[in-house]
């Protein structure tokens, strides 16, 4: 068997930063569809179809990070999975739910009588709210490690409004970068007004956070490893601030640097996801199961790492490539 | 009702609804790639017309096919949580590996193969429906490896009720594999093929006079014409193998109950399970042992030798008797079909009817046959490993109830929609205004076949 000489502890790293990634991209990606979807004008059928046409060739593969995302879980941490997923019964169904109506919307508006069209396009508005809710909610849930009392339902209520506002950011970011003209200028409004939601749900979030377990509060006001940890906040804060000054200048800068925005939320994205894996790391349920724990036969993940370490360089080259080939701004969708 | 019996209908409810749309898109996928690379080779507009055409239903179907596999991947931890804890060892890499290769591969293409004709060369257009085509089939190896694994396990250890990967090539490879995967394949290529042909004649009935509808009833007919005989002669195979490893799902199919030889094939009958007989039997005498030993005299099994151990009877018996009948009926149709085009003669009315009423006669028939073999696989999830009832959830039965009446209620809105939506489609097509294609060809004087290439492609404007 190739990957010998990786042991159980290894294996356990390199599948929970696999999963890692697989979220990270996936929060990303499929973040700003999502987001886009929400931010759905009901009122502008010209605005909706731009703003289908900016995230159509993509929103398939964004969406694919999901499956992965609870494929590792599912393959590498069985146990985990069956564990959160079941605790998480409700908001997940809801979430499909969601996420089925957004999908088929986005091509049934384009195939039914016009009369129907906004219809579709409603239902692909609330399939994606829905959609992110229920992930901030479930979010919110697995931090606490699972628990079911008042405070962590609030907790989860609250990071279900963080995770929307993060989506309608990185999508208003994303539609600054893919349009222009009117709708570009009401994605910067968007996005201004997303960024200051945004910093309020993130100080929420983390406040909040800091309560939830002792060993996280410890970590990140403790002595030692707090001054390096707190080099993370203060990045993020930074980006913010940055991003409101770009979003301030970038009308008048005659359509340079719109791929800043974006940037920035991609940053904060990753920022914010590292500050969440350093609070919870080893454990692969906060607070209640570690990876090694949870882990599966060592056999079965050196197995699947051989295809991963193939596959998943290339995935990421021809993910590029599509993000290439449908670089610039939006054009009409014809399917052909 | 208990949360076994609501998540057992809920995820029979999900894999049903599912398998409607990949069982069109493997082989849809394949004859998209066909139409262009006609199109790329006679340069001809029709084949571009018949792409565009099936491009988009192509892509309703992808979408529709991709949201019902995502709720998939998630019950298999919110309402099987026995499955992964036991055989996830194995399970877990054929689904790992059925994400990274297939998964991404055509959902990232297929937004090249929509989007992106105009922003890419011609050739990476047409390699990009390749490569979505063969991200399909993929991915239908992938979880036919794991579902054959589920039905006839090999190449495995149990150790202290897990189950530990010993032998991957046994493991994928395991013995009804290569018999599921053709059977399943064939079956795409049929439901496709009458998917095609259904609609196009559709589109003639409606008074559709444009080529692109007789090309495709022409290409799909007689893709079905000689796909039909492949497809019994797999199926039979597969039950020669079900045989060998399954004998208890073959007896329920047939309905056997006593070990005999020269045992009758039974055309029709009512399985009583309570009294383990059969009422109002219809046999051929001899039939099931000629077809399943290919001996007039040779014995076969009864359900009998397998008391609490083989699956419900009458869901397996009906299913497969369904699932054949539907085959019967589509080989007569195809090639009935079939004789019209060789004769060169219009197709008659009624021909065109009865095309038009077997557009989905493909979903019947994948629905029924993967009811006999998921069915005829109970009591086990596993055979012999684990059984469904020790899989279940947890969750407590009002929320498995509600989530399946969600479920439910959407899905039976979806297929309302998915079905008035391609009417929609076909409708459109045929209002089209455009240059007739009787024009152009009464200027070629060719036949369709094998057609000069036309210079005019300027007025490639309508479907």
């Amino acid at each position: 068997m190739p990957f010998d000489y990786l042991s159980t502890a290894t294996l356990a790293n390199i599948y929970i930063g696999l999963l890692g990634l697989a979220v990270l991209l996936y929060a990303i990606l499929d973040g700003y569809d999502l987001g886009v979807g929400v931010l759905f004008p009901p009122r502008n059928e010209g605005f909706r179809d731009t703003m289908i046409a900016s995230i159509g060739p993509y929103w398939d593969a964004n969406e694919t990070w999901l499956v992965l995302a609870v494929g590792l879980l599912l393959i590498a941490f069985p146990s985990a999975h069956s564990q959160i997923l079941q605790a998480l019964y409700l908001p997940a169904t809801f979430m499909l739910l969601g996420l089925i109506l957004r999908g088929v919307a986005f091509d049934f508006r384009a195939k039914v009588i016009a009369t129907h069209k906004r219809k579709w396009d409603l239902t692909f508005k609330y399939g994606s709210l829905l959609t992110t809710l229920s992930q901030g909610y479930m979010l919110g849930i697995y931090v606490t490690g699972l628990r079911t009392d008042l405070w962590a339902q609030c907790f989860a209520l609250l990071a279900a409004f963080g995770v929307t506002a993060a989506y309608m950011f990185i999508g208003a970011c994303w539609l600054i970068l893919k349009t222009e003209g009117e709708l570009q200028r009401k994605a910067f409004q968007w996005a201004k007004r997303g960024l200051w939601v945004l910093s309020i749900g993130i100080v929420a979030v983390s406040v909040a956070n800091l309560t939830l377990h002792s060993e996280v509060r410890e970590l990140w006001l403790g002595t030692s490893m707090g001054f390096v940890l707190a080099a993370i906040p203060v990045a993020c804060f930074a980006f913010l601030g940055l991003c409101g000054l770009v979003l301030a200048r970038l009308p008048q800068a005659k359509g340079k640097g719109e791929w800043l925005p974006f940037m920035i939320a991609l940053l904060v994205f990753f920022l914010n996801f590292l500050a969440l894996g350093l609070s919870y790391y080893p454990y692969v349920i906060p607070g209640q199961v570690t990876i090694l724990e949870a882990l599966s036969d060592s056999d079965s993940l050196r197995f699947l790492l051989v295809g991963t370490a193939i596959v998943v360089p290339c995935i990421l080259a021809y993910t590029v490539l599509v993000y290439r080939i449908f670089s610039g701004k939006a054009e009409q969708l014809t399917y052909y | 009702m208990d949360a076994l019996i609501l998540s057992r209908l809920q995820f029979g409810l999900n894999i049903s609804f599912h398998i409607l749309f990949p069982t069109i898109t493997i082989a849809l996928g394949w004859y998209l790639f066909y139409f262009k690379l006609r199109s790329d080779m006679s340069g001809h507009p029709v084949w571009m017309r018949i792409y565009r055409f099936w491009v988009r239903v192509f892509a309703l179907t992808f979408a529709l096919g991709v949201v019902s596999g995502v709720t998939m991947s998630f019950q298999f931890g919110t309402n099987w949580p026995g499955f992964m804890e036991t055989v996830g060892n194995v399970a877990g890499p054929l689904l790992g590996y059925e994400v990274l290769t297939a998964f991404f591969l055509e959902a990232t293409f297929l937004g090249i193969m929509l989007f992106g004709i105009r922003r890419v060369p011609n050739w990476l257009h047409t390699l990009s429906t390749l490569i979505v085509a063969v991200g399909t089939t993929l991915s239908a190896f992938w979880i036919l490896a794991l579902n054959s694994w589920m039905q006839t396990p090999q190449g495995h250890e149990v150790i202290e009720g897990i189950a530990y990967a010993r032998d991957w090539s046994a493991i994928i490879f395991n013995p009804s594999f290569p018999y599921r995967l053709s059977h399943t394949l064939l079956a795409s290529g049929l439901t496709a093929s009458f998917l095609i042909a259904g609609l196009s004649a559709y589109r003639t009935l409606k008074g559709d006079n444009k080529l692109a509808p007789k090309i495709a009833i022409k290409t799909a007919t007689y893709t079905a014409s000689i796909l039909i005989p492949l497809q019994i002669f797999a199926g039979d195979l597969h039950g020669l193998n079900t045989l060998e490893h399954q004998p208890q799902k073959v007896a329920a199919m047939e309905g056997i109950w006593e070990t005999r030889q020269g045992v009758p094939l039974l055309l029709f009958a009512i399985p009583d399970e309570a009294k383990r007989t059969n009422h109002w039997e219809l046999p051929v005498p001899n039939g099931a042992s000629l077809i399943l030993t290919h001996h007039m005299n040779g014995e076969i099994k009864g359900l009998n030798e397998f008391r609490g151990q083989h699956p419900p009877v009458a869901p397996v018996f009906f299913s497969f008797r369904i699932m054949v009948g539907m085959g019967m009926l589509m080989l007569l149709v195809a090639w009935a079909g079939s004789v019209y085009l060789l004769k060169q003669k219009p197709m008659p009315v009624w021909m065109l009817k009865w095309l038009a009423l077997m557009t989905f006669s493909g979903w019947i028939a994948t629905l029924a046959g993967w009811y006999v073999t998921e069915v005829g696989r109970q009591p086990y999830l596993v055979s012999g490993v684990l059984k469904t009832a020790d899989a279940v959830t947890q969750i407590p039965p009002e929320n498995v109830g509600l989530s399946f009446s969600l479920y439910l209620l959407l899905y039976l809105f979806l297929l309302v929609s998915y079905i008035t939506t391609l009417r929609l489609i076909c409708q459109r097509a045929v209002n089209i205004e455009e240059i007739s294609d009787e024009e152009r060809l009464s200027a070629q004087p060719a036949r369709v076949e094998g057609m000069p290439p036309l210079s005019d492609k300027g007025a490639d404007n309508a479907i």
